[in-house]
């Protein structure tokens, strides 16, 4: 995959020699590779951002001979085609990187869960795994490929989990945490797609380079995919360091049919709505969280000036609602109110009272909520009364 | 109502008898039927021993795994946000015109069933539908039109 020659970044889909790659990780010891992977900086990809070598840490330092690795490659976020893209290009690098993880952290067995609105990727995955096994690569890790059946809270680690072991997919109370407690109660791995697929690279390459690229804090690069009224509806890898204007205007090649640009929301459905005044700053993980948004999986979704935010925002609560698992009440409840209060505004039926109300529920759910969705579910609100009131003002009744 | 005949127990031998095999023994058989009829869950209860109402239980959890009755091709049109900006509407009416039935409903000869879906992960290609397992993208109505036109054909 080409970056259309703006970045000589290419890191995740670059080919690399997998065989030197494994044999290299082979020779070294598991706390050496954990080291590598902690000295890169590296950090989750799927949105939560926590440094991928201190989570192989934990779980290596616990004595016990059953252990999980396990690919969340349920990307249900919409707006997001990354894990699919990566998926389909270069299945290798995602084993590898499983495989890699297991020799670290002590064990044998993974887990790819995909989603099931993916099957012809499950076909891919399992090809490839058949080819790595046929070749021997991956030492003696076994890879299982498991189907999700269309649930977005999937995504959600201990939720997944749930979802291997044959239940309702709902997330579990935490702590513990699955690298201490997870896959049928064993200490277990829970990594995105994207992060296993950035660590045959690290290995290969080490992870003084690694940490040269992108963001000091967050460094290394980031699969975006930009949607909506943008002209280059595509996917994409950039250093962490780059800002959203450059994505937009650089990567993106502006907006759709010469319009003004209205807003733009990152991280797929749960993430901020960002305007105009605030897209100078960099995607990074710690940059975004400043301005009160977030990196989340990478998706880009651009509105014009032509877009109704309301609308946007009341359609997005319907998500919600209907992706909600029903488990804990602030979220069953908060999604449901969330999407009946901004129907009414969307049909300018709605009162200041409502907008204040809606803060007040909002930041009740992300403080109150059992798990991410919830937690994440009032931020397109909560950041669009805040970057965008005036358009709320612009339908009170 | 479809024949179960051997197909439980088929699937339960080749995925095993434990609870985590419970989501590819339905997944199997929704993959074979495209819902699961409650004989299927009763039967799939028996073979895993466990409770029919932790099989119903975990079944309606999941969105693609029907428990009320489907047509051959099961028609799943993204509402999520890029395809509703990019004419998803129209892609609907078009689909509930050709098939005279509305959004979740089945045509009467149990050919189609046209229902609504969350993001399928097509969005730089929206507006986009499932067919079965088959994604379709950069739906027009024209198109759509076609492609509904081949899937009658084939029955």
């Amino acid at each position: 995959m080409k970056n259309k020659g703006l970045n000589k970044v290419d890191l995740i889909f670059e080919k690399i020699n997998a065989e030197e790659v494994l044999k290299k990780a082979w020779e070294m010891s598991n706390q050496s590779i954990i080291q590598q992977i902690l000295d890169s900086g590296l950090k989750g990809r799927g949105g939560a951002g926590f440094p991928t070598g201190l989570k192989w840490k934990y779980t290596a330092a616990i004595d016990e001979p059953e252990k999980y690795v396990v690919c969340n490659a349920d990307e249900g976020e919409p707006g997001t085609y990354k894990d699919r893209t990566i998926m389909e290009n270069d299945p290798q690098s995602v084993l590898e990187g499983m495989a890699i993880c297991g020799y670290a952290i002590g064990a044998n067995k993974g887990y790819i869960y995909c989603r099931g609105e993916y099957p012809y990727v499950v076909d891919i995955l399992n090809q490839a795994i058949a080819q790595a096994k046929e070749k021997g690569i991956l030492g003696d890790f076994d890879i299982e490929v498991r189907m999700g059946a269309g649930a977005y809270v999937c995504g959600e680690e201990s939720a997944l989990i749930e979802s291997i072991e044959g239940n309702r997919g709902e997330p579990r109370f935490k702590p513990p945490f699955p690298p201490v407690i997870g896959l049928w109660q064993k200490p277990t791995i829970v990594n995105n797609v994207e992060t296993f697929a950035n660590i045959p690279i690290i290995l290969e390459k080490g992870a003084d380079w690694y940490k040269s690229i992108g963001a000091e804090k967050y460094p290394g690069t980031k699969v975006l995919t930009l949607t909506g009224d943008i002209n280059n509806r595509t996917v994409f890898e950039v250093p962490t360091n780059t800002t959203i204007r450059e994505v937009l205007y650089d990567f993106g090649g502006g907006i759709k049919d010469g319009k003004k640009f209205k807003a733009v929301q990152i991280g797929g459905t749960s993430g901020g709505f960002i305007p105009e005044s605030m897209l100078d700053t960099p995607i990074d993980f710690d940059s975004m969280t400043a301005i009160g948004a977030v990196l989340g999986s990478g998706a880009v979704f651009v509105m014009d000036e032509t877009r109704d935010i309301v609308n946007v925002v009341a359609r997005i609560a319907g998500f919600f609602e209907h992706e909600s698992c029903g488990k804990c009440n602030p979220c069953r409840e908060g999604t449901k109110r969330i999407h009946e209060m901004m129907e009414k505004l969307d049909a300018g039926q709605g009162s200041s009272g409502d907008l204040s109300l809606l803060e007040r529920l909002g930041t009740v759910m992300s403080k109150a909520c059992l798990c991410g969705l919830g937690q994440a579910a009032p931020a397109p609100v909560l950041t669009t009364l805040k970057n965008f009131n005036s358009e709320y003002q612009a339908k009170l009744n | 109502m479809y024949q179960l005949g051997n197909l439980v127990k088929d699937l339960s031998d080749k995925h095993g008898r434990t609870r985590e095999s419970l989501l590819p023994i339905l997944q199997g058989i929704v993959e074979k039927h495209n819902y699961l009829t409650d004989e299927a869950m009763v039967e799939v209860a028996k073979e895993l021993d466990i409770s029919a109402a932790e099989v119903y239980g975990t079944a309606s959890f999941y969105t693609f795994l029907d428990t009320q009755e489907r047509g051959k091709y099961v028609i799943r049109v993204c509402k999520t946000i890029t395809c509703s900006m990019k004419g998803k509407i129209e892609i609907l009416e078009t689909l509930e015109d050709m098939l005279k039935i509305k959004a979740g409903e089945t045509t009467s000869d149990k050919q189609f069933t046209l229902l609504e879906t969350n993001c399928i992960g097509w969005c730089h290609k929206a507006p986009a539908m499932l067919i079965n397992e088959i994604p379709y993208t950069e739906l027009t109505p024209e198109k759509v039109v076609e492609i509904i036109k081949g899937y009658m054909q084939k029955k």
